[in-house]
């Protein structure tokens, strides 16, 4: 398994973009702009939109790339630095490209109880990943996710924002194969 | 659409099931249904025909408490508002923001409620906010229940179609802008000044108190954080009084509350009980007792973040006094239920690893301690601890505890683990003694991998974890 030496290793740009090279003007969609404007007209300033500024763009690509992240810090005029204090921060944004379909397997206490280290075996084994990582097709990432507040039908998964629950290793498996028979399919 | 037979039944335990009646998790209320079963009568009587200090007066003498975890009462925490304070009507506005991020392990209860009946929150915030004058309210939803989100926005849309949010709601004065945000994910998000720094968009990090967020909150306005069962009560208090909320339990503490079991119990779920039923009835009446061919090993009364309770506190009432008098807390009321099939020291390393996780970094005791415990919990679940470990894991409770933490997290975390440590003493000793893990289950649980998408995440996991590959259970 490729463990954590990498990952732990301080992120460093793998592209050195300087914010000048963006302008968010095109790098956005209208319809990204147009999104992040109306939180911006919630909020009191500009940078209190920046979480959900985040999961816009991640909406659209699935991920925050560099590019991106600069592009939302211009875009609510705030430094890229504390965009990226604030993207790490959260589970739920992803600083890499992730697959397809995002397997968030319930790691928390009663999925414990109940057998998630089962489940978490067979979709190791089913699709040859161990946590953070993408299968090669890149259909698949496979992330621990905290409690789903599923804890009365667990264990319990989130793939895509899609609860399944009372898992069983037969249920996995034929989750994962009907997802896999649609691979290719925009999500 | 709903049959009658349903509303008839719903309407039936109106009185004694206030918050879950009407509760329909296939396909909720709508806005006209939720009106013909009689919602909005307490919202039209606080707007209508009572000042907002008169609404205040009213849940104070109701005497709520904060079914967050806290218990606070929720009159007094209004109260602090300028708002209610001043003469005069010109106070500053103030923000409300209904606390619906639920990630406390083994808790349930706000989804049954924000998925069962989404038009009953909507009225309780209107009502709070009214109360604290407040003209924006803000409903921070966890990102993961997205079945929630897509309800609940459905019924703030119905809302403004029906005038309920808006301006000049139901004819008043009154206006009120009620806004979804659905968190990017983090358990600290929890915490009322964490959260009002996450809707700011920054990092979630606790703020010190004082000033307090009814002084100085969201956008350093007056703001009222309330959860979601707390607020949910709201309706039901104006439509039929205090008395009747006081006269809902026998106990000290009034009203009824969300509790909930899970784990190795036969029928887990979530009931709506009045506040005070013991343990016993919980887990055995309601969650049909242990499982098939277990025996009741030990519990946490009210989340993750609850000392352990055993066998001789099972007739201790569920309510605040009692539970803490027990030596616990009632936090949220989910029971987590632990067997003598299960390693009690696995499962603390489970709960020790979310705090890990979780914790926001901000002050050492908790970004250095919940890591250090993981790594000692780890060592002695593989059989490779000593009893040196022991004393430098209650050294830590100690180092972790309240007064010495920026937030109560750290805290939290110790509260299970210092209290296995006491009533699984004999399990935690055997470990060390035989050099392995004297359970079969769940001890061979793998360890963490490495989280590349997210990685602080991955760095928060794996510094406390022992990198020594796989388990040798």
């Amino acid at each position: 398994m490729n463990n954590s030496d990498f990952s732990l290793q301080p992120r460093i740009p793998s592209i050195m973009v300087t914010d000048e090279e963006i302008d968010f003007r095109q790098y956005l969609s209208a319809t990204e702009l147009s999104v992040i404007e109306h939180e911006v007209s919630i909020m009191e300033t500009r940078e209190a939109a920046g979480i959900e500024a985040l999961k816009i763009v991640q909406k659209y690509r699935g991920w925050i790339s560099d590019d991106s992240l600069i592009a939302i810090a211009q875009c609510l005029q705030m430094s890229s630095a504390q965009l990226e204090g604030v993207a790490t921060f959260y589970n739920l944004i992803y600083r890499q490209k992730v697959g397809h379909y995002v397997i968030h397997l319930c790691d928390s206490i009663s999925c414990h109880l109940t057998g998630y280290d089962e489940i978490l075996k067979v979709i190791q084994t089913y699709l040859g990943i161990g946590y953070g990582q993408t299968t090669p097709d890149g259909e698949f990432t496979l992330l621990s996710n905290v409690c789903l507040g599923s804890c009365d039908k667990s264990p319990a998964m989130m793939i895509n924002g899609q609860h399944y629950h009372s898992l069983t290793n037969e249920s996995v498996v034929s989750i994962l194969n009907g997802l896999s028979k649609n691979a290719g399919d925009i999500v | 659409m709903t049959s009658k037979n349903w509303l008839a039944q719903a309407l039936s335990q109106a009185l004694t099931k206030p918050l879950t009646h009407l509760v329909n998790l296939d396909q909720p209320l709508d806005f006209e249904g939720y009106v013909q079963a009689g919602g909005y009568i307490g919202a039209t009587k606080a707007l209508t025909q009572l000042t907002p200090k008169e609404v205040l007066a009213i849940v104070s003498d109701s005497g709520l408490k904060g079914r967050g975890g806290a218990g606070f009462p929720t009159g007094m925490k209004w109260s602090c508002v300028p708002a209610l304070q001043e003469q005069s009507n010109q106070a500053q506005p103030s923000y409300l923001i209904c606390n619906g991020d639920e990630m406390e392990p083994g808790t349930f209860k706000d989804r049954y409620l924000l998925e069962g009946v989404p038009q009953q929150l909507i009225e309780a915030m209107i009502i709070a906010s009214y109360t604290i004058s407040a003209d924006k309210a803000f409903l921070f939803l966890r990102g993961e229940y997205q079945l929630a989100a897509t309800r609940l926005q459905q019924a703030i849309d119905q809302a403004y179609e029906n005038n309920w949010l808006g301006k000049n709601i139901q004819g008043t004065n009154y206006q009120l802008d009620l806004y979804l945000h659905t968190s990017a994910g983090r358990y600290i998000c929890g915490e009322e000044t964490a959260l009002i720094n996450a809707l700011e968009g920054k990092r979630a990090i606790p703020r010190a108190k004082p000033p307090f967020p009814q002084v100085s909150g969201l956008f350093g306005k007056p703001t009222v954080v309330n959860n979601v069962e707390t607020l949910s009560n709201l309706p039901h208090i104006l439509k039929h009084g205090s008395q009747w909320f006081k006269d809902l339990s026998p106990h000290s503490d009034p009203g009824t509350k969300m509790y909930s079991a899970c784990g190795q119990v036969k029928n887990p779920g979530v009931w709506e009980l009045p506040m005070g039923v013991t343990i016993r009835e919980l887990l055995y009446d309601y969650a049909g007792g242990m499982k098939e061919g277990v025996k009741l090993k030990g519990l946490l009364p009210g989340g993750a973040s609850t000392d352990f309770l055993v066998e001789q506190h099972l007739d201790t009432p569920m309510d605040f006094d009692s539970i803490a008098k027990a030596g616990s807390r009632l936090g949220t009321g989910g029971l987590i239920v632990l067997d003598d099939k299960h390693c009690p020291v696995a499962m603390v390393l489970n709960l020790l690893r979310f705090f890990a996780q979780e914790s926001c970094g901000w002050c050492t005791p908790c970004r250095d301690g919940t890591p250090w415990a993981v790594e000692i919990l780890t060592r002695i679940e593989q059989g490779k601890g000593s009893l040196a470990d022991m004393a430098q894991l209650a050294d830590l409770c100690d180092f972790m505890w309240l007064g010495k933490t920026h937030c109560a997290l750290a805290p939290g975390a110790v509260e299970p683990l210092k209290s296995a440590m006491r009533y699984f003493k004999d399990d935690f000793e055997q470990h060390i003694e035989l050099g392995c893990c004297p359970y079969q289950s769940n001890s061979n649980e793998q360890q963490q991998e490495s989280q590349g998408v997210q990685p602080e995440l991955a760095k928060r996991v794996t510094a406390g974890v022992n990198q020594g590959g796989e388990n040798d259970e």
